[in-house]
């Protein structure tokens, strides 16, 4: 998995405002992007994401810090002098050029010979298979044609990097879910580093090969989609991926990586832990709702964790989420695949006991 | 008992009834005091002039001829009337080239307002209103002073050793460019402002993701977009300052008539009512040319705003 | 370290839009300055003095002028505010129908014919009227300042107009307002910057002008901008300068109030 390294972020900062109104959209940020792998700058909104890619795209200029491309510092370059291209959230189409004028700006810029520019924009309108609207005014084809025509247009220069800023935000949602396996296949295909933002964690966890999680300005955790889902880092990544249920505790004893808590709500269990944790203090510990187990009280023997009533059941097709409110008042939940024909067998008001394997819980960074 | 759809029928007849009534007196004080009395120019145009000016009831196509041709008092041979096609080339040219310098001008003011920030913008679009407001006549008398032989321009430079005695600058043709390229900037720069206000800048970021430079982007992105903008300026520049006669009348003097000169002159001294009337027709024929070939641009880029 | 790339600079804009400006309001900044100058000549500077405000205050022809001109700019700017008023209810907020583009051009056409021809054309077509009716006031310069104020009030009644929220007027009309009373308690309120700004509009351009009132005017008619122009023509003193400066005043002061109601957040 170790490849080269397209995109260097180092220290970078982008500070806006001054004085007591400056705020830094990014926080002292570094990492760095493989070449050919699709990456994806995950957060809510707000979070640095967007200022992020346009520090790589050269619309914003670093307050401190460097950002290599394959080793040359690219911070002072210009926009179109950077090899690197953009796919727009609003797209940006030139509305007063063709489809065919669109995607051939690039090279047109680049001063390409007419053959190998018409060539070029041959190729990719068949690769987004828009060939029958290539003569057609940009105002007059559909949202989901203009984001073609976008990807198409950002392509066809062939940049060392593309970066996408949440290009499917727009479409509605059958639409997005097909352009998500279109994009998964293009970056297969052409190779090219692949930047993604995206402020949806589910598109994030299916799309990318790493996903950097980001909030207010800083990255918070790197890795591949299941590292991040399995193993977050910290409470902010493992709230804002997948749905997380959240236990205070201290910690017993800890060995090598894997922890005795003692939890707040009684019992003792054991759980993996995150890196740079302070023992000494209550530590957060997180569980997945579909990796644990609800089972009558009365059924259970002393495997159960801890116990809990039953509050509420929400059934959704392919699943049920059992809500059990613990003996601190908070609410635990277990998400459990449904069987053919069968019901659950609880009800609310049932005693209830929640038990999950050793591997399954973890202890955060505070 | 009347339908749904009867109702409804009446009550729009009533509703486009009441808005007749409501821009009649609009239309009726337009019709009075600007289309219709250009009927009776046009009738005038055909009849002879009257010995102390005004007209005498007599069919004539004289004045439409001397609009072009003149007739030589000696040999009766009939040539091109020189004096008025140079002052219609004069007006042409000069109109143009006041178009055009204002839009050299005017394109990078309007272009500096609207990138300015939400704050200071308004504080620059009223800086530029104002000269707007100011009368033309101020504002001619103004540019009068400058550059008249005592004038600003002249004596800083024969203060500064530039030249010995003054130059020139007043009563040529010069002079009416100044003064009609300053009169007329404030028009230029308005539609232009708002055409550039709507410029969606994320369009001048994709160019440049794309490779293009700065001048590029000007060229091939900036400018296709404001075009409307550009021709609505030069719209509003290039009739009036064809028709213009007070500025060419006080920076030109006598001698560098242009057309607006010369219809007046028809009704003052020249006592040539029927000459004056043909010559303004000439005019309007000029202007409604220009402002078709405006409007049959501005529907071929696709219904001409934004 | 480089600055930050800016996609909004352009090369020699930012200079070029400046020194605009600059020459824009050097040559009024200079009329106004030698307002002030005690000397005869517009030339030598001889010290500060109000000698020439002064001499205009007292020139009967002066005061004559400037009356008649706002005396004729306030009726006319009123007149056309009014039509221009019912003229925007007419072609806004609708549909379409046959005669809105027409009436909507209509309207507009005084401003795309040269002034002078509109001028010529009102000289003949009054000196017509004269001849008939034998009257020879102020009513025919009222009446053709009317019709080309016209558009100008339009522009920014029609621009209210069509932002305006439709909802209100039918949220009256739920409450059993008639047509009338919509109007007057909610259309029109809603509507007053916009006929004010209309009506301030109007104002200046009939104290403007000067093409169309110089072949309209009977003798001894001139309003403040003809007997400046003959004056120009003839000799021209400080005392030019003078008016000219309490003129711009005026100018001033009528745009910044309109830019005031124009821009409040209503």
């Amino acid at each position: 998995m170790a490849g080269k390294s397209a995109i260097d972020i180092r220290g970078v900062s982008k500070v806006f405002g001054s004085g007591d109104q400056a705020f830094a959209a990014v926080d002292n940020t570094t990492v760095s992007i493989r070449e050919n792998e699709f990456f994806t700058l995950l957060g809510p909104s707000g979070c640095g994401k967007t200022t992020l890619l346009r520090l790589i795209a050269g619309f914003e200029f670093p307050t401190s810090g460097e950002i290599l491309l394959y080793g040359d510092n690219i911070a002072a370059m210009p926009p179109f002098k950077r090899p690197i291209n953009t796919v727009f959230q609003s797209y940006a189409l030139f509305p007063h050029m063709t489809v065919a004028e669109n995607i051939g700006f690039g090279l047109t810029m680049l001063g390409k010979p007419k053959a190998e520019i018409d060539k070029r924009v041959s190729e990719m309108l068949k690769l987004v298979k828009m060939e029958a609207l290539a003569g057609r005014k940009t105002s007059q084809i559909s949202g989901g044609q203009q984001q073609r025509v976008a990807l198409a247009r950002a392509l066809a220069p062939q940049p060392k990097v593309l970066l996408l800023d949440e290009p499917l935000s727009a479409l509605d949602y059958k639409l997005r879910k097909d352009m998500q396996i279109e994009l998964k296949r293009l970056q297969a295909e052409t190779g090219i580093t692949f930047i993604f933002v995206t402020h949806d964690q589910e598109e994030a966890l299916t799309m990318s090969d790493r996903i950097a999680v980001m909030s207010s300005g800083k990255i918070l955790q790197v890795g591949s989609p299941r590292e991040i889902y399995d193993q977050p880092s910290d409470r902010f990544v493992a709230d804002f991926i997948g749905e997380t249920n959240f236990l205070t505790g201290k910690i017993k004893s800890l060995a090598g990586g894997a922890a005795e808590v003692d939890l707040s709500i009684g019992g003792m269990i054991k759980a993996s832990v995150a890196e740079g944790i302070d023992v000494s203090g209550p530590v957060t510990v997180v569980i997945r709702p579909e990796h644990a187990k609800v089972t009558l009280a009365k059924d259970t023997g002393s495997k159960a964790q801890f116990t809990g009533t039953m509050a509420n059941i929400v059934y959704f097709g392919t699943d049920t989420h059992y809500h059990i409110r613990l003996s601190d008042g908070s609410t635990f939940i277990v998400r459990e695949q449904n069987k053919p024909h069968e019901a659950g067998g609880f009800a609310e008001g049932n005693a209830v006991a929640v038990s999950f394997p050793g591997n399954a819980a973890r202890v955060l960074r505070n | 008992m009347s339908s749904a759809a009867e109702v409804m029928e009446g009550e729009r007849k009533r509703d486009i009834r009441t808005r007749w009534l409501l821009s009649a007196p609009a239309l009726l004080a337009i019709l009075l005091a600007a289309v219709g009395p250009l009927f009776i120019v046009l009738v005038y145009s055909f009849l002879a002039p009257g010995p102390y000016g005004d007209v005498v009831r007599k069919f004539s196509t004289d004045a439409w001829v001397s609009v072009f041709l003149e007739r030589d008092i000696f040999d009766d041979t009939i040539s091109l009337a020189d004096a008025h096609v140079s002052i219609f080339l004069r007006s042409l040219r000069l109109s143009l080239i006041t178009t055009v310098l204002t839009l050299l001008i005017g394109f990078p003011t309007a272009y500096f307002i609207s990138t300015r920030s939400e704050k200071t913008r308004e504080l620059w679009l009223f800086l530029i209103t104002i000269p707007f407001w100011t009368n033309l006549l101020i504002r001619t008398f103004a540019i009068l002073e400058v550059i008249r032989n005592e004038g600003l321009i002249n004596t800083l430079m024969i203060e500064a050793g530039f030249i010995d005695k003054p130059m020139q600058l007043l009563f040529t043709d010069g002079a009416i460019l100044i003064g009609m390229v300053y009169v007329y900037l404030p028009l230029m720069v308005l539609p232009l402002y708002a055409s550039m206000e709507k410029l969606d800048f994320r369009l001048v970021e994709a160019g440049y993701d794309l490779y293009a430079t700065p001048s590029r982007v000007l060229r091939k992105i900036i400018i296709p977009l404001v075009k409307p903008g550009m021709i609505a300026g030069s719209i509003l520049v290039f009739i009036p300052s064809l028709g213009a006669y007070v500025t060419p009348s006080i920076l030109g003097g006598g001698k560098n008539l242009m057309l607006g000169n010369l219809i007046e002159l028809q009704f003052g001294q020249g006592r040539n009512w029927p000459l004056g009337s043909a010559l303004s027709i000439t005019l309007m024929i000029i202007v409604m040319a220009a402002l078709l070939a405006y409007v049959r641009n501005a529907s071929k880029t696709g219904a001409g705003h934004g | 370290m480089a600055r930050q790339f800016d996609i909004r600079r352009q090369r020699g804009f930012t200079a070029i839009a400046i020194a605009c400006f600059a020459a824009l309001y050097l040559p009024i900044l200079i009329l106004i300055v030698y307002a002030f100058n005690s000397g005869e000549s517009l030339a030598n500077w001889e010290g500060v003095s109000l000698r020439w405000f002064a001499k205009a205050w007292s020139n009967e022809q002066v005061i004559d002028a400037t009356i008649r001109s706002l005396k004729i700019a306030a009726t006319a700017a009123t007149f056309a505010t009014i039509a221009a008023t019912m003229a925007a209810l007419a072609t806004t907020r609708t549909e379409g129908y046959r005669g809105l583009t027409f009436k909507y051009a209509f309207i507009n056409v005084p401003l795309m014919i040269p002034e002078i021809v509109t001028a010529v054309a009102l000289l003949i077509f009054f000196a017509r009227i004269k001849e008939w009716t034998g009257y020879s006031g102020l009513g025919y310069l009222i009446v053709a300042h009317t019709a080309f104020c016209i558009p100008f009030a339009y522009l920014p009644i029609r621009a209210r107009l069509e932002n305006m929220d439709l909802t209100l007027e039918r949220a009256a009309a739920d409450l059993y307002a008639t047509p009338w009373k919509a109007f007057r308690h909610v259309t029109l309120p809603l509507l007053w910057p916009g006929i004010l700004a209309g009506l301030m509009l109007a104002f200046v351009i009939s104290l403007d002008d000067v093409v169309i009132t110089n072949f309209v005017k009977s003798a001894g008619q001139d309003t403040l901008p003809t007997y400046m122009l003959g004056q120009i023509r003839r000799s021209i003193t400080p005392e030019m300068n003078a008016i000219s400066t309490v003129f711009l005043l005026m100018s001033i002061g009528v745009v910044t109030v309109f830019f005031f109601v124009t821009n409040k957040r209503t």
